[in-house]
């Protein structure tokens, strides 16, 4: 066992990278598939893997003789698959993003929130459920708070028409220490009794409540830019050699990085807007992609995409099945995507797809 | 007849925080000239550089362009562990539509470089694995992925040993007598001057300087004035080849 697996990883490493991207992208895609079915099992009313495949078939090709009861077909597509559906969505955007600022500074620690725009949804949010309550004034606010704030972030790192990476990264860790100032502002006053609770659940992330309308929107903010970023993918590779060196070789990098930051932008605050502050996602994801297919983001993009929406499922799973009550996400991709992280990249130092000296 | 210049550097003044890097810089690059720049460290040399690629607007004067540049950066390190192929890949940046990955004409080209470089052999290394020589010649088959006409190159042999020096210059060569590629180049060795260059921009300060041919300013009185060090011109002994080194050597 042990000499199979230690030849397999070794054909593996043999592999050419562009096949060996391939042969990861089926894998996951494969994962993705049995963690959907498994993950429909999953929860205080059983429903047989059989069945779980069966059903969802049946929205394919319609089947003869149904072995489940109308109860079984009702929870897994009404309750879990929109929701597991969601969990799909908000991995694979926060991940994609993640990757695409990774690249864009060339800093191992940009997650999604540094451009401001993480912080400036919650702040809407918040400020609606204070003072509105809940409903999808809630989403309003917080997509539309997250995309001034990066109208804010722009306008306060662009001098002379000029934007650089540094005055970029500082105006979104201010926009940021900003709206996180104003969120204690308003948990300050809010009823401690009703708003406070709902505000502090808000904002540490759930996928709980999603349905299918919930879904539509989701997908709405996170599907089409994931997609122009990755139609940018070329581009992030030149720009991931430095601004200077891109800019050399002709390169529209101003024209890259705002259609970049617009796109994160976008996905960041519909992720918020749906689902509250899920941290992690972004910044672990891309390593672990990284680690797999290396730096080049033709690759990179979708297998992160893959590993975040698998991850965030499983992540998912736990938050409903754990515990009686329902468990804020945000909380486990912390609490498991830590330690996770901290040892695969340890196996992964050799090969992280980052250069070292 | 007289060509106009491929590279017309007219009155360049940089400013950098209200003190003045550069001032009145003047000079013209033909097609099929190259141009080695010498000064001291710190005189400006890759200010003007940049000037030169575009990569800075000068605040008085101005830079005209008449070809694709080419840019080799001092010591080229990429943060993502890109393979050879990959980096000179990316020289074709400017050849590709916003939304477009390269395609099978631009693998050829890239192959065609890598091969014409001598690099070949290392296209599916990773880039930052390689000497400082190997990662120059690399950086030079990107410039010319991108189908540059004028090649710029900040101290390319900066860090580099003898023999990956005359590796580097002897490519420079090459492509300028076989392809007829302008080259733009700054050094700290006159002999690189006189190896490839057919003319040569003395910087002594922030505004003077000396441009002109090869034989009329590369010579022992210039070089002495330029880094402030006795400098004389010491012969070989064979073919009447000669260097310019420090005297200071008793």
């Amino acid at each position: 066992m042990r000499s199979a697996t230690a030849t397999w990883r070794v054909s593996f490493a043999a592999l050419d990278v562009r096949r060996r991207g391939w042969l990861v992208v089926a894998a996951l895609a494969l994962l993705l598939v049995f963690s959907v079915v498994y993950s429909i099992t999953l929860g205080r009313y059983g429903v047989s893997m059989t069945n779980a495949w069966l059903i969802l078939w049946d929205h394919i090709v319609p089947v003869a003789n149904p072995t489940w009861s109308d109860v079984d077909a009702n929870v897994v597509t009404a309750v879990r698959l929109p929701r597991i559906l969601g969990a799909l969505l908000v991995g694979a955007g926060l991940a994609i993003s993640g990757a695409a600022l990774q690249g864009l500074f060339r800093n191992p620690l940009v997650d999604p929130g540094i451009i401001g725009v993480t912080a400036g949804a919650g702040f809407g949010g918040t400020l609606a459920i204070l003072m509105v309550g809940g409903g999808t004034v809630v989403l309003g606010a917080a997509f539309g708070c997250g995309i001034a704030s990066l109208l804010v972030v722009r306008f306060l790192a662009t001098v002379k028409g000029r934007t650089s990476t540094l005055t970029f990264v500082l105006a979104g860790v201010v926009v940021t220490a900003f709206f996180e100032a104003a969120i204690s502002i308003i948990k300050l006053l809010a009823d401690p009794h009703q708003k406070l609770p709902a505000i502090t659940y808000w904002l540490m992330g759930s996928i709980a409540a999603t349905g299918y309308s919930d879904l539509a929107l989701m997908a709405a903010a996170i599907v089409p830019p994931s997609i122009l970023i990755f139609m940018l993918r070329y581009q992030i590779n030149i720009l991931s050699l430095g601004e200077e060196k891109a800019r050399a070789l002709g390169s529209p990098i101003e024209r890259v990085q705002w259609i970049v930051y617009a796109a994160v932008a976008c996905i960041s605050a519909g992720v918020v807007a749906t689902s509250g502050i899920v941290g992690w996602v972004g910044l672990v994801i891309p390593h672990l992609a990284r680690g797999l297919v290396g730096p080049d983001h033709g690759r990179l993009l979708p297998v992160s995409a893959l590993l975040g929406a698998i991850y965030l499922l499983l992540v998912d799973d736990i938050a409903r099945t754990a515990t009686v009550a329902e468990l804020p996400i945000g909380i486990i991709t912390a609490l498991v995507g830590v330690p996770v992280f901290a040892l695969i990249l340890r196996r992964l130092q050799s090969k992280s797809g980052w250069a070292h000296d | 007849m007289i060509e106009a210049p491929i590279l017309a550097v007219r009155d360049v003044g940089v400013s950098l925080g209200g003190r003045t890097i550069l001032e009145g810089y003047s000079l013209d690059v033909g097609k099929g000239e190259v141009l080695a720049m010498l000064g001291a460290n710190g005189v400006g040399k890759t200010t003007l550089l940049n000037c030169m690629v575009g990569l800075r607007h000068p605040e008085r004067g101005s830079v005209t362009r008449m070809g694709r540049i080419g840019y080799v950066p001092q010591l080229f390190q990429s943060t993502f562990a890109f393979s050879v192929l990959d980096i000179v890949l990316m020289g074709r940046a400017r050849h590709l539509g916003l939304f477009t990955a390269p395609r099978k004409a631009d693998y050829e080209v890239a192959e065609r470089y890598l091969e014409l470089m001598q690099v070949a052999h290392l296209r599916d290394r990773p880039f930052n694995a390689l000497s400082g020589g190997q990662r120059q010649l690399v950086m030079i088959a990107q410039a010319l992925a991108s189908e540059c006409e004028i090649m710029i190159l900040d101290e390319p042999c900066s860090a580099l040993d003898y023999k990956n020096q005359a590796i580097v210059i002897a490519t420079l060569r090459r492509l300028n007598r076989e392809m007829g590629l302008t080259i733009v180049f700054s050094t700290h060795a006159p002999q690189h001057g006189l190896e490839v260059a057919s003319h040569v921009l003395l910087m002594n300060d922030r505004q003077r300087y000396r441009h002109g041919s090869v034989a009329e300013v590369l010579t022992a009185d210039n070089l002495t004035n330029l880094y402030d060090v006795a400098i004389g011109r010491a012969e070989f002994g064979m073919g009447g080849r000669f260097t310019f080194a420090p005297t200071y050597v008793q």
